[in-house]
């Protein structure tokens, strides 16, 4: 702090003034665009443009779809104060065992993927009530869960991957047809504007502006070939949970856990009850991430998602979550995975060496939390 | 027939009895309050009234309207009328304030949280209670009085019969707290009954029709408050007579060690806004200088811009002990090196490491004195400790206890051993008894009298009126960042205190 003039400040009352209610204007959400564009930028004028190409962007689209997904959970976990670092290898265990069930039991393919759902849930439960009644820190917890699915991931492949056949990679690599994914967004589109027409200011703008979004970007999807099935997933599952987060008592009540555990205690809140169900959604999650992952890549490998919670960490905090919890939202998540999917693809692209990407992805994490921090001092 | 009645309460912890066989009743319409020293079981008390403690784990047992109750849980207890407005403020800062209202029970339609029913309600809810607020914001953005206003809306919007308030007024101010006090006395109109708690003895005397009191895990006495006196109650507490609770040090007017001119401070919130304009005063050898004011008139923005630690432009000039004049100290460490301590407002965020032990804290302020060659000189600072927890009779199972485990009265004696290792010429004491016993202030007020005679310079801040006069040689009173009136303590009163807090400039 610096010394400072006197300052003759002819305004009254100093003090009971500050009470009017400013605009609440998302600053840490326009850094985060502004961020993106400017990445986009710098990528289409070195890549001469074939960044913005619809079939790049839709390659990047599917790129970011696994670490979204497990990104979706992870907002709820950490909005709840908590942690998981298992879901990237619980991904890669779940994804092994649906393409082995399926490819060499011969299991119908719902029952594969149900089954891996049910399970994934129920692994995620077992942390939870870990964390929950035993009261053992959720980053020890997940932590073992980390290494025990890691090691039953190679003792049940045996090193030896595994390709599903073509039904099973249907969701990681078909498109919506042109027409259906036009509906779709009509659809979409058409219920935002009713949502702006109802709204006023900045909300307003809000509505209309995710309208446009949901236009361009099936433009720009049906470009090349179509809305991909993962990406559709993603919105479809981002759009639950955000609401869930938004509308319903469980998702409020995680906000509340985060922000002031004791307060949600005192007002007759679960804790447990609500950690369990966190951590449970978290493992569905992970286990339908491990199942776009191994029908987008084709083949269940033994080292499948391995640091992949960490690119779901890092896609939460850079898309404004908290680490001490309550605060964070599903929608940022998925900016702050777009963020670090484009520089994945855009250094590609750019054939940079492939060690200069984790450099770059990891500075980018560390000054997108420092600016934000300078931001709220200021 | 009582509307409420504890029979014989018993509640053992692991080697200490907390609670033998306590009996408590509550009338419908009435306040009853209850009072004791901290450790004498309030606590533990109400937390087996509103099913903190389930029913099996205590002995004795509850009767509403006659019915034994047994529950479990918090909201088992909210299902019987019962709502307890804790000692901590229980809000979720980053939720607004109506959805802080409806916390644990939302109005749902179909699965989604009904919006409109959520408005509705905390517009009741806040009307109960009379706070004119916008229920979208965020609670952090409210004042602490505000957010006691909107705890307190949260707990009769939950149809409670029977208020369990513990220490509601702590963090108050009197405006504040006197506007809790009328509301408690409108619901009681109602029929809606208060058990309260609180170490304001004024406020008891002001708003209980009964007290009750505890001492040592059993209940001492109790008797309709107009059988009773201030003193009576204290002597009843503490088990022994209190004589002269401020004992203040004759005046001796020495040498100046602190004088402040033209102080500014900026808003952090607001840059541009003052919470402090153009403040001038000194403090003297062995004096102790009182500043009194409201809630928000900057006393604390005082303190702590003078000790370094403002987190906005501060401008004027100071001069330690007779020292050269000075801009303000960039950082507390200046602050310390040039003869400055501040006992903070907020022990356990801004005065405490509560997971360390005592003798950690104490030094914490001056452990470079205590190393050799980089390395700790143990002997010598448990030594020292050993000392400093003597005087100030800190009582603890030794210097290694944890702070967490101490009673508020001993970590703020800890807070302040810290404090007079770096034995500084100037103490800054921010509500240096807030939320601590009868018994502990008697001897944080014994321990400031003491280092007045020692030569100290103390400045004291204080809500509570009777301590900021009883104890200070001279008030300054500050009101909207304005220095009001500086009275000589022979000349001041609570209400000529309270009209130069309240004038407007």
């Amino acid at each position: 702090m610096s010394a400072l003039q006197p300052v003759i400040d002819p305004a009254p009352s100093p003090v009971h003034v500050a009470a009017m209610p400013r605009p609440r204007i998302p600053w840490r959400a326009l850094t985060m665009v502004g961020a993106l564009a400017a990445i986009w930028i710098v990528f289409s004028i070195t890549t001469e443009g074939t960044f913005l190409m619809p079939r790049n962007l839709s390659l990047l689209a599917r790129q970011m779809s696994v670490t979204s997904i497990l990104a979706i959970g992870m907002v709820l976990v950490i909005v709840a104060g908590q942690i998981d670092l298992s879901v990237g290898a619980l991904a890669g265990l779940m994804g092994a065992l649906s393409a082995m069930a399926y490819t060499n039991r011969d299991w119908p393919l719902p029952a594969a993927f149900l089954m891996v759902l049910a399970l994934g849930a129920l692994l995620g439960a077992v942390q939870g009530s870990l964390v929950a009644w035993l009261k053992i820190p959720p980053f020890i917890v997940t932590l073992g869960g980390m290494l025990v699915f890691q090691g039953a991931l190679l003792g049940v492949t045996g090193g030896v991957s595994t390709s599903p056949g073509r039904s099973y990679v249907y969701i990681g690599q078909r498109y919506v047809p042109a027409t259906l994914g036009w509906m779709l967004a009509g659809a979409v589109a058409a219920w935002f504007l009713y949502r702006a027409a109802r709204a006023s200011g900045l909300k307003r703008l809000q509505w209309a502006g995710s309208a446009a979004i949901a236009l361009i970007a099936t433009g720009v999807m049906n470009a090349y070939e179509g809305i991909p099935m993962p990406v559709l997933l993603v919105v479809v599952l981002a759009a639950l949970f955000a609401g869930a987060a938004q509308h319903t008592r469980f998702g409020r009540h995680l906000y509340a856990i985060g922000g002031n555990r004791e307060a949600a205690f005192y007002s007759g809140i679960s804790i447990e009850r609500h950690i369990v169900g966190v951590f449970t959604v978290m493992g569905l999650l992970a286990a339908v991430a491990g199942v776009v992952l191994t029908a987008r890549v084709g083949s269940a490998t033994s080292d499948a998602g391995r640091m992949m919670e960490l690119d779901a960490i890092a896609a939460a905090v850079i898309g404004g979550t908290s680490l001490l919890g309550g605060q964070g939202t599903v929608w940022g998540a998925l900016l702050g995975a777009l963020v670090m999917a484009s520089l994945d693809n855009g250094m590609s692209l750019l054939n940079t060496e492939s060690f200069w990407q984790p450099i770059i992805k990891g500075g980018i994490l560390v000054a997108a939390v420092a600016v934000d921090m300078v931001g709220r001092r200021r | 027939m009582a509307l409420l009645e504890l029979r014989s309460i018993t509640k053992d912890f692991p080697g200490v009895r907390a609670l033998d066989g306590v009996s408590f009743d509550l009338e419908e319409g009435e306040v009853h309050a209850l009072c004791g020293e901290n450790g004498a079981g309030k606590s533990t008390l109400i937390k087996i009234l509103c099913g903190f403690y389930p029913t099996g784990s205590y002995g004795g047992e509850i009767l509403l309207r006659g019915q034994p109750l047994h529950f479990r849980t918090l909201k088992a207890a909210e299902a019987h009328g019962i709502a307890l407005i804790a000692q901590e403020l229980a809000l979720v800062p980053e939720l607004t304030v109506a959805e802080n209202l409806v916390l644990g029970h939302e109005p749902v339609r179909r699965g989604l949280i009904d919006w409109d029913a959520v408005a509705a309600h905390a517009q009741t809810a806040l009307a109960r209670v009379g706070l004119d607020i916008d229920p979208e914001r965020p609670v952090k953005e409210l004042g602490i009085g505000q957010q006691q206003m909107v705890e307190i809306a949260k707990a009769l919007s939950k149809d409670a019969r029977i208020l369990v308030l513990d220490e509601p007024t702590a963090a108050l101010t009197d405006t504040d707290a006197q506007r809790l006090l009328a509301v408690i006395g409108e619901l009681r109109e109602k029929g809606v009954s208060s058990i309260y708690i609180s170490h304001r003895l004024e406020e008891v005397f002001q708003i209980a029709d009964r007290v009750t009191v505890l001492r040592d895990g059993r209940s001492v006495a109790t008797h309709p408050t107009r059988d009773l006196s201030t003193d009576k109650v204290i002597s009843l507490m503490v088990g022994r007579e209190v004589k002269n609770l401020y004992p203040r040090p004759p005046h001796s007017a020495g040498t100046s060690l602190l004088k402040v001119k033209g102080w500014s401070v900026e808003d952090p919130v607001n840059p541009g806004r003052q919470v402090l304009r153009d403040i001038d005063f000194e403090v003297r050898q062995g004096e102790v200088l009182g500043i009194g004011g409201l809630m928000g008139a900057g006393r604390t923005a005082l303190v702590s811009s003078l000790f370094g630690a403002a987190r906005s432009r501060v401008a004027g000039r100071l001069s330690v002990g007779g020292g050269p004049d000075r801009g303000p100290f960039e950082s507390p460490a200046e602050a310390i090196d040039a003869g400055l301590a501040l006992v903070s407002e907020d022990r356990k965020r801004y005065g405490l490491v509560l997971e360390a032990s005592i003798a950690e804290n104490m030094t914490l302020a001056t452990l470079p004195r205590f190393s050799r060659r980089g390395f700790l000189d143990h002997e010598a600072r448990e030594a020292q400790v050993k000392a400093q927890s003597d005087a100030l009779r800190i009582k603890a199972p030794g210097m290694f206890a944890i702070v967490n485990q101490l009673s508020g009265g001993n970590q703020q004696k800890v807070v302040l051993g810290k404090w007079l290792m770096a034995q500084p010429r100037v103490l800054f004491l921010d509500e240096p008894t807030r939320g601590i016993d009868v018994g502990a202030k008697s001897e944080i007020y014994q321990l400031i009298a003491a280092l007045a005679e020692r030569g100290l310079g103390v400045v004291l801040v204080s809500s509570d009126l009777p301590e900021l006069l009883g104890m200070s040689h001279r008030v300054l009173v500050l009101s909207l960042g304005r220095a009001t009136a500086d009275l000589a303590a022979d000349g001041a009163t609570p209400e000529t205190v309270m009209a130069a807090a309240t004038m407007k400039v």
